[in-house]
């Protein structure tokens, strides 16, 4: 590495001297989601068949495209599908703060609070252990995390198998999440990834930015509260193989490939647009869902 | 010293945003910028067949939305304080001055002039949970330092391949960050904020993410295109 600059040797050194063996911020606050990117995701919810980008291995893909959205009008299933990935996921900011020892004053954990459908991400600081793998799951799962510099870096284990993406792209129960909280001022980044051995091939990355609000945020209580909505027992609604019948929806808008939509490793990486180039013509004016409210 | 490495070959992940990035998306799909009124009269007449025919091919690729083109990524030091990145996706180079720079005369250009700074970092924390699946590795560069970079005097532009525009007000700040993932991938996560009086409502926030390469592999320089 080279130096640049005598000054910022200087400050560097200095830096150094002041800063204590255990560096920690404060990311206690109100952070707003700006959905800036993946909005329609975020917000009224993906294409039933996008699956762009998505690392699937077989079962992963046969998993999603079973899926059927009445699924979630079944009282089984319907708290079913949030674990703390829909908080790199989802629509909401989060409300975080720092619980202390009454003794010490020090931190015990962070807590990310919980959503309407999310449950709370108590994330243990004080170095206690995951439970034993054999350890029932919830849809809280299990976190704990350190310090890098300052960086917090989470990991959770222990949930319930959730979505990884909201049209039936899902984790299981044997999937890890790692996320790393950067900020930088009033700007909050989460990078966080989801190592899944059931469903994904490779890691699946998603990062996101939060603005720090003065406007309270409040947490939200218990997550998700199963309710009626008449569907009879009995039935899982679902697809049998080969016959979703959205399968073309994305290809109809946007004129996306169907094997793109389909997902698979292939898609993460920049190389992929040679394999569909050939295909693609600019799609249609866009006619619904297209981003601006109203006036605009 | 710099206090994170940067130097090397990285390639874009595409997991969001994936059709607005590695196709065009239809015109007027406007999904997450906030436009102002003006910048929406501006994108619903976007043409790309005018833009191809008046040569200007480029207009997605300045320094607000490079980073969001799918390609690969080359830093290398160019002197003693300047950085270089060169993009392969349309063959852009975008240079990062450090220390006392002065911006030369000249009229406003596609990756415009950018002053950089290191943000150094704090000290280590404690040690990770022997029984967590993952350890960290040894030595992450996550929290050691964060490369701001301040882009300016830029020519106008597009943040999407629809149309979406940005003035030649327009500013970007971007953080760049190194985080080393549990399987031993290094990644770079790049938070930027673009501010635009004239197009923008508030700040325009995206944050994307890239891997570390340990080589040049993919890399595959094209032209600027308008329709692809």
């Amino acid at each position: 590495m080279m130096t640049r600059n005598p000054i910022g040797l200087l400050a560097v050194i200095l830096l150094g001297l002041s800063v204590p063996a255990v560096a920690q911020i404060d990311l206690s606050g109100s952070w707003q989601s700006k959905n800036h990117e993946d909005a329609l995701e975020r917000g009224a919810g993906p294409n039933p068949d996008d699956f762009t980008g998505i690392p699937f291995n077989e079962s992963g893909r046969a998993k999603a495209l079973s899926y059927s959205q009445s699924q979630i009008s079944m009282p089984e299933r319907i708290c079913a599908f949030y674990s703390q990935w829909h908080m790199m996921v989802g629509t909401f900011g989060d409300k975080i703060w720092n619980e202390t020892d009454p003794v010490t004053g020090k931190t015990v954990a962070w807590v990310v609070g919980a959503w309407e459908d999310r449950a709370k991400m108590t994330i243990w600081m004080d170095g206690r252990p995951h439970p034993s793998k054999n350890a029932p799951h919830s849809q809280e799962g299990f976190t704990t995390g350190v310090w890098d510099g300052d960086v917090l870096t989470a990991t959770t284990t222990h949930m319930l198998s959730g979505y990884l993406r909201r049209n039936g792209a899902m984790t299981s129960d044997q999937a890890t999440m790692i996320t790393h909280f950067i900020r930088h001022g009033d700007i909050l980044t989460l990078a966080a990834e989801i190592v899944d051995p059931v469903y994904l091939t490779e890691p699946y990355y998603i990062t996101r930015s939060l603005v720090l609000t003065p406007n309270l945020m409040n947490a939200g209580g218990p997550p998700c509260i199963i309710g009626d909505e008449g569907v009879p027992s009995g039935s899982v609604p679902h697809y049998l193989p080969g016959k979703n019948p959205f399968l073309d929806e994305i290809t109809k808008l946007y004129h996306i490939p169907t094997e793109a939509a389909l997902g698979g490793v292939e898609t993460m990486y920049p190389a992929y647009r040679d394999k569909i180039k050939d295909k693609f013509t600019i799609p249609p004016k866009c006619s619904k869902n297209c981003g601006l409210p109203p006036g605009l | 010293m710099a206090p994170i490495d940067l130097t090397g070959y990285w390639v874009s992940i595409v997991d969001e945003d994936w059709r607005f990035r590695m196709v065009v998306p239809p015109p007027g799909d406007y999904n997450g910028v906030p436009m102002t009124a003006e910048a929406r009269k501006v994108a619903d007449v976007w043409d790309p067949s005018k833009d191809e025919a008046s040569g200007d091919l480029c207009k997605a690729f300045g320094a607000p939305a490079i980073l969001r083109q799918p390609g690969h990524f080359h830093f290398t030091w160019q002197d003693d304080h300047t950085m270089r990145l060169d993009v392969d996706t349309g063959t852009q180079t975008r240079l990062f001055h450090f220390g006392d720079w002065k911006a030369p005369a000249g009229p406003p250009t596609l990756q415009g002039d950018s002053v950089a700074v290191w943000e150094i970092k704090g000290g280590r924390g404690p040690q990770p949970d022997p029984n967590a699946p993952f350890l960290n590795v040894d030595d992450p560069p996550q929290g050691k330092g964060t490369l701001k970079v301040t882009t300016s005097h830029l020519k106008a532009g597009y943040l999407r391949k629809n149309g979406v525009p940005y003035s030649e007000n327009a500013n970007l700040v971007e953080y760049y960050d190194m985080i080393r993932e549990h399987n031993g991938d290094l990644m770079l996560v790049v938070t930027a904020v673009v501010t635009d009086p004239q197009y923008l409502r508030e700040p325009f926030i995206v944050t994307s993410h890239f891997k570390k390469q340990n080589s040049d592999a993919g890399w595959k320089p094209s032209a600027c295109t308008v329709k692809w």
